[in-house]
């Protein structure tokens, strides 16, 4: 029972209407390990999860949790997960202690169990202070904190986390990364979505990129980062023949090119040494190019390295 | 099972969340009393019954009390299904029936609490019924009957409407339907083509059993007759939230 992976999806599809949002989904997550679903807006990140929490029926493919089937044995899933979904599912108008009491008691935890679990999780985190407050008058990281702890009022086999740090500040977002860090650290399978890299890197053991409802990639952060640069340089270049000149001379380097605007990019590690070499590569008479920029990798370059469909698309 | 086990859980929930939403708990109270004060005391020297008309009307009140404070049922059921609240609870195997049946649990012990002060206020003013305990605990049976049906109705309503806003909509329709019936004016003062609704719609005969039974007077078959009215309303809404519930969780 115990070699069987937590997550194991295969073929997963699903349409709304006319519109295919998931495309076979083939996903493995061991136990203990944290999965980052990595991918823009809109990306089926959240239908992804939806599925696997038992919330929405796959058209096509299946998915197991644990072993469990999500159609089959949906009532034996929900028993071992535990769901904070991207959008706060918390009473405004009831205190952290009372929401999470009453989380207790709906996992069949006595009164007085309930009110020992509620006082823990919110001395974890960091919640302590504010226990007696409505949750209205919580700032948004609190608010996300205690979503959280709702959820892990009995001790799940297998986290989702839907964005759990979309719309913080940064403050915020470093006290979420701290907890859900913690969290992870205690062996629990986690599976979390994200629009950032840096927080995938972050926080999980491997990421699936996910695009136009595929995995179009799928690593450990250090293998999807020598596959993608850590910045790029972009530049403009002062003619027309300049930029198709260096088009020419860099190939397939190119990441990024905007021809009307006579811009491209090209992948570095950002360091002065390789930024001076790459300009005077593509430009030893120095009179090529006009300007350039050294700007960090995003999510973006990510995708166009690794999803293949470079060029005009993206913009520079 | 989970969803029996559930149930007093989420009613404790929906009595909390009430209970704080000071702005929507004044009103369901504050309304029908300052309405009866307004009937009692403005109109009612205008409108001939054969009793007092305090205690014509505290009846027609207490419908009025009890149909606006159950149709705030529909408001708290919409504010749940536009939030993350019932995929959470759905992801703890905690369903539909579970949820509605804690909103119109809640609603109904409200609704005994805000009868309960109305009555109060109108024994205030004057309201003389001659009931023996008997007649006190079948008017108070048909109101409860008749909490419970329109807080189910509202929970109903709760489902379909898309937005908290449509919701709250729904009550405001509902504070004018005991206008025609029985509830402050007797009908066969009004235009003929108004007596077919007015006499068949469901608030008249509820009205008519409260006002027969506390004030003992003869009730015939009416009690039965609005028994029959909540009991088809509680049934068609409870058949119609099982497929709300699921369209709106897919
Ligand atoms: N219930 C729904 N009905 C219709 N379309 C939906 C529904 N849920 C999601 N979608 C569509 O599916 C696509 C993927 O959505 P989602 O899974 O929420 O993406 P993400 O979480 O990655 O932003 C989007 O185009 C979205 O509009
Ligand atoms: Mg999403």
């Amino acid at each position: 029972m115990h070699d069987e992976p937590a997550i194991e999806t295969a073929g997963l599809s699903k349409s709304y209407g006319r519109v295919t949002v998931l495309k076979g989904i083939d996903l493995r997550v061991a136990r203990g390990e944290v999965l980052a679903l990595l991918g823009p807006n809109g990306a089926g990140k959240t239908t992804t999860v939806r599925i696997l929490a038992t919330l929405t029926r796959p058209d096509g493919g299946t998915a197991r949790i644990a072993g469990h089937d999500v159609v089959a044995d949906a009532r034996r899933v929900r028993r071992v997960i535990s769901l904070t979904g991207q959008y706060a599912a918390v009473d405004e108008n009831q205190t952290g202690a009372e929401n999470l009491r009453m989380m207790a008691r709906l996992r069949r935890l006595s009164r007085p169990q309930a009110r020992r679990r509620a006082a823990e999780l919110l001395e974890r985190f960091d919640l302590a202070d504010a226990a007696d407050r409505r949750v209205a008058t919580y700032s948004g990281g609190m608010r996300r904190r205690l979503d959280l702890a709702c959820g892990l009022v009995t001790d799940p086999e297998v986290v989702f986390l839907d964005e759990p740090t979309t719309g913080l500040d940064p403050r915020s977002r470093q006290a979420m990364w701290r907890v859900v860090g913690e969290l992870t650290a205690t062996g629990v399978t986690v599976l979390l979505t994200t629009q950032y890299l840096e927080e995938a890197d972050r926080l999980a053991d491997r990421i699936a990129l996910l695009d136009g409802g595929r995995v179009v990639a799928e690593g450990t952060a250090a293998e999807l980062k020598d596959r993608v640069a850590a910045a790029q340089l972009t530049m403009v270049l002062t003619s027309t023949d300049a930029f198709e000149a260096a088009l020419h001379a860099l190939g397939g380097r190119v990441t990024q090119l905007d021809s009307a605007r006579r811009s491209l990019a090209v992948a570095t590690d950002g360091s002065a040494a390789h930024v001076r070499s790459l300009l005077d590569e593509i430009d030893p008479g120095r009179t090529a190019v006009e300007s350039f920029a050294v700007r960090e990798a995003t999510l973006d370059d990510v995708f166009l390295t690794l999803t293949g469909t470079t060029k005009e698309a993206a913009g520079v | 099972m989970s969803d029996l086990l559930a149930w007093p859980v989420l009613a404790g929930r929906g009595l909390r969340l009430s209970m704080r939403n000071l702005e929507a708990l004044l009103i369901s109270l504050m309304l029908p009393v300052l309405l009866m004060l307004l009937f009692v005391y403005i109109f009612g020297g205008a409108i001939r019954t054969d009793t007092d008309y305090v205690t014509y009307a505290v009846p027609g009140v207490l419908l009025l009390c009890c149909s606006y404070g159950a149709s705030l049922t529909a408001v708290g059921v919409a504010e749940d299904m536009t939030q993350g609240v019932v995929d959470r609870f759905r992801s703890m195997d905690v369903g539909g029936p579970a949820l509605l049946a804690a909103h119109v649990t809640a609603s109904t012990l409200r609704n005994l609490l805000s009868t309960a002060m109305v009555m109060a206020v109108a024994l205030l003013i004057g309201f003389r019924p001659d009931a023996g305990p008997l007649g006190w605990l079948a008017g108070l049976g048909v109101l409860v009957a008749f909490i419970v049906a329109m807080s189910a109705v509202s929970a109903a309503v709760g489902l379909v409407a898309k937005t908290t806003e449509a919701a709250s909509g729904f009550t405001f329709f509902v504070l004018f339907l005991p206008y025609p019936s029985s509830a402050f004016v007797p009908v066969d003062t009004m235009p003929g083509w108004l007596h077919g609704f007015a006499e068949h719609q469901p608030a008249t005969p509820i009205i008519e059993s409260v006002r027969g039974l506390l004030l003992d007077q003869p009730v015939g078959d009416r009690p039965w007759t609005a028994l029959a009215w909540c009991g088809v309303l509680l049934l068609a809404s409870v058949a119609l939230s099982g497929p709300l519930f699921r369209r709106r969780t897919r």
